[in-house]
């Protein structure tokens, strides 16, 4: 069966607004809220850019892409998510930041409002006792980008009913997304084999095993990878990595989640990724660091 | 440049046929020591200097056990050499080329080549227990068994979500059912041991497939 309802999207980042997109593309009235309005602005912008390109590749139409505009609506004023029965909360990455949010949402949204947290790491139960109505609120982690990625990893909290539950599924699949389901565990699926593992291939070029670029050529020739540790490290941003790893080791104590001394060092000097052209790899020669 | 090819005891890189061993030659200048007995093949070598790079074929073992080690400053013409294989599978593409911190850069150059004019995929590394993919996807192999265990999400959707959260081809679960949990064991075994770390330990799963083949053999 399905809803006829507003979809509320907190955080108007790149995560807000991929999430924005996927549930205005799937035909759901959609607000996108963000303290900063011209935060708001620019999201709502870039919205409109993606989609114009799904037109220039001929996946959508004009006609399609002007309704799909107009479905979004965008606000810095939390009581303008008042109509929404279900809000996807995409703002930083701390409990405290969470917190303020979704008792604030609880104040204006109606009782039968289900909640749902797009965190990465932290808990979804933790999230939820701040949330006013924990036994509505549930996990719900889209992938970077979220406008293209599928995949949707879904949590119950402690006290999230199996009705509110199967209702955030059911929404889930509504939008177009494909969710699994997890336990409220740090890092859920992706993350928590994720961080370790890429942390376990800085280690490698600390302890002198192989070169970055060795050891990207190695995990893709031998498994048929996309794209080597290295490459992925250094597209999602050193800095990045850092806070997962200190999200998920302070959580868990998991030896193989710390942070190596390396990426840290990195950090200090500048070397992101992708986006500073210099993390693990370089990008403005074939210089390779640690090689 | 042309290459020779000594065969001593069954291959885990080549265990058929393949274009690089048809190709070989007597007198080549690259020697190939494949098998399992790879390291006596070459303790057995006359003239190692006759060559300009000696490949011998890896197991576990460091090349330093069968070249010796001198204050890190070992290493010639002699490199090792393994095809990345998941238990029974048929063998990778990929060509791990284990080097010293002295190796000559022309016989790495010269390994490097003789694999790619034969269709396989190279990455040099230094001599470490399980080089760069066993050291690397091991300790997640583990954690994918010990994270089904703790319940945190069914088989089919661990995989699913590694398959399309990350693109891999196919999750770990899947993998190892497929190339089988004891080879997994065998391998975590020989790493926890050589490197003492509790991310190799082989996991419980593996431990009982392990402890079932033994039984049924």
């Amino acid at each position: 069966m399905t809803e006829q309802i507003t979809i509320g999207v907190a955080g108007a980042g790149t995560m807000g607004t991929g999430i924005a997109i996927v549930a205005a593309r799937a035909g759901f009235p959609t607000i996108l809220f963000d303290l900063d309005a011209a935060r708001v602005d620019s999201a709502i912008g870039q919205m409109r850019a993606f989609l114009a390109k799904s037109v220039q590749r001929g996946k959508l139409t004009e006609a399609q892409l002007a309704e799909i505009i107009g479905r979004v609506s965008g606000t810095s004023d939390i009581a303008a998510m008042s109509p929404a029965g279900l809000v996807i909360e995409a703002v930083f990455e701390a409990l405290a930041v969470k917190g303020a949010l979704f008792t604030a949402l609880d104040a204006v949204c109606a009782p039968e409002t289900l909640f749902a947290s797009n965190t990465s790491t932290l808990s979804i139960t933790e999230i939820a006792a701040r949330s006013g109505r924990d036994d509505r609120f549930v996990g719900m982690h889209f992938c970077l980008p979220a406008q293209l990625m599928k995949l949707v990893e879904m949590s119950p909290g402690l006290n999230t009913s199996e009705a509110s539950f199967a209702r955030a599924w059911a929404l889930c699949e509504q939008m177009g997304q494909r969710p699994v389901r997890t336990q409220d565990a740090p890092g859920f699926i992706l993350n928590a084999f994720l961080v370790p593992f890429n942390n376990d291939a800085i280690r490698l070029v600390e302890q002198g095993v192989a070169a970055p670029e060795e050891i990207d050529q190695a995990i893709k020739g031998a498994l048929g990878y996309a794209m080597g540790p290295m490459e992925l490290l250094d597209l999602v941003g050193l800095d990045t990595q850092v806070l997962l790893c200190e999200a998920l080791h302070g959580v868990t104590h998991e030896p193989r989640a710390a942070c190596p001394p390396l990426l840290r060092r990195m950090v200090a000097a500048g070397r992101l990724g992708r986006k500073t052209r210099r993390g693990l790899l370089s990008y403005q020669s074939t210089t390779i660091f640690g090689g | 440049m042309t290459h020779s090819v000594i065969t001593a005891g069954p291959s885990r890189s080549f265990p058929t046929a393949h274009p690089l061993l048809e190709a070989a030659v007597e007198g080549g200048a690259i020697l190939l020591l494949v098998g399992a007995d790879a390291g006596a093949a070459f303790a057995g070598l006359a003239d190692k200097a006759a060559y300009q790079a000696i490949l011998i074929e890896l197991g576990t073992e460091c090349l330093g056990v069968h070249t010796g080690e001198s204050r890190g400053e070992e290493g010639g013409n002699t490199l090792g050499f393994a095809r990345f294989r998941l238990g029974d599978a048929a063998p990778s593409d990929l060509v791990e080329i284990v080097r010293q911190p002295g190796t000559d850069a022309a016989a790495i150059a010269a390994a490097r080549a003789l694999f790619a004019a034969h269709g396989l995929k190279t990455a040099v590394c230094g001599d470490f227990p399980g080089r760069i993919v066993d050291r690397l996807v091991r300790p997640y192999y583990n954690a994918a068994l010990d994270k089904l265990d703790a319940g945190l999400a069914t088989a089919a959707d661990m995989d699913l979500t590694l398959r399309l959260g990350l693109g891999y081809p196919e999750g770990p679960i899947a993998l190892l059912e497929r190339t089988g949990l004891a080879a997994h064991h065998d391998v975590t075994q020989a790493l926890y041991q050589a490197l003492g770390e509790p991310a190799y330990a082989p996991a419980r799963r593996a431990q009982v497939a392990k402890a079932r083949q033994q039984r049924e053999a």
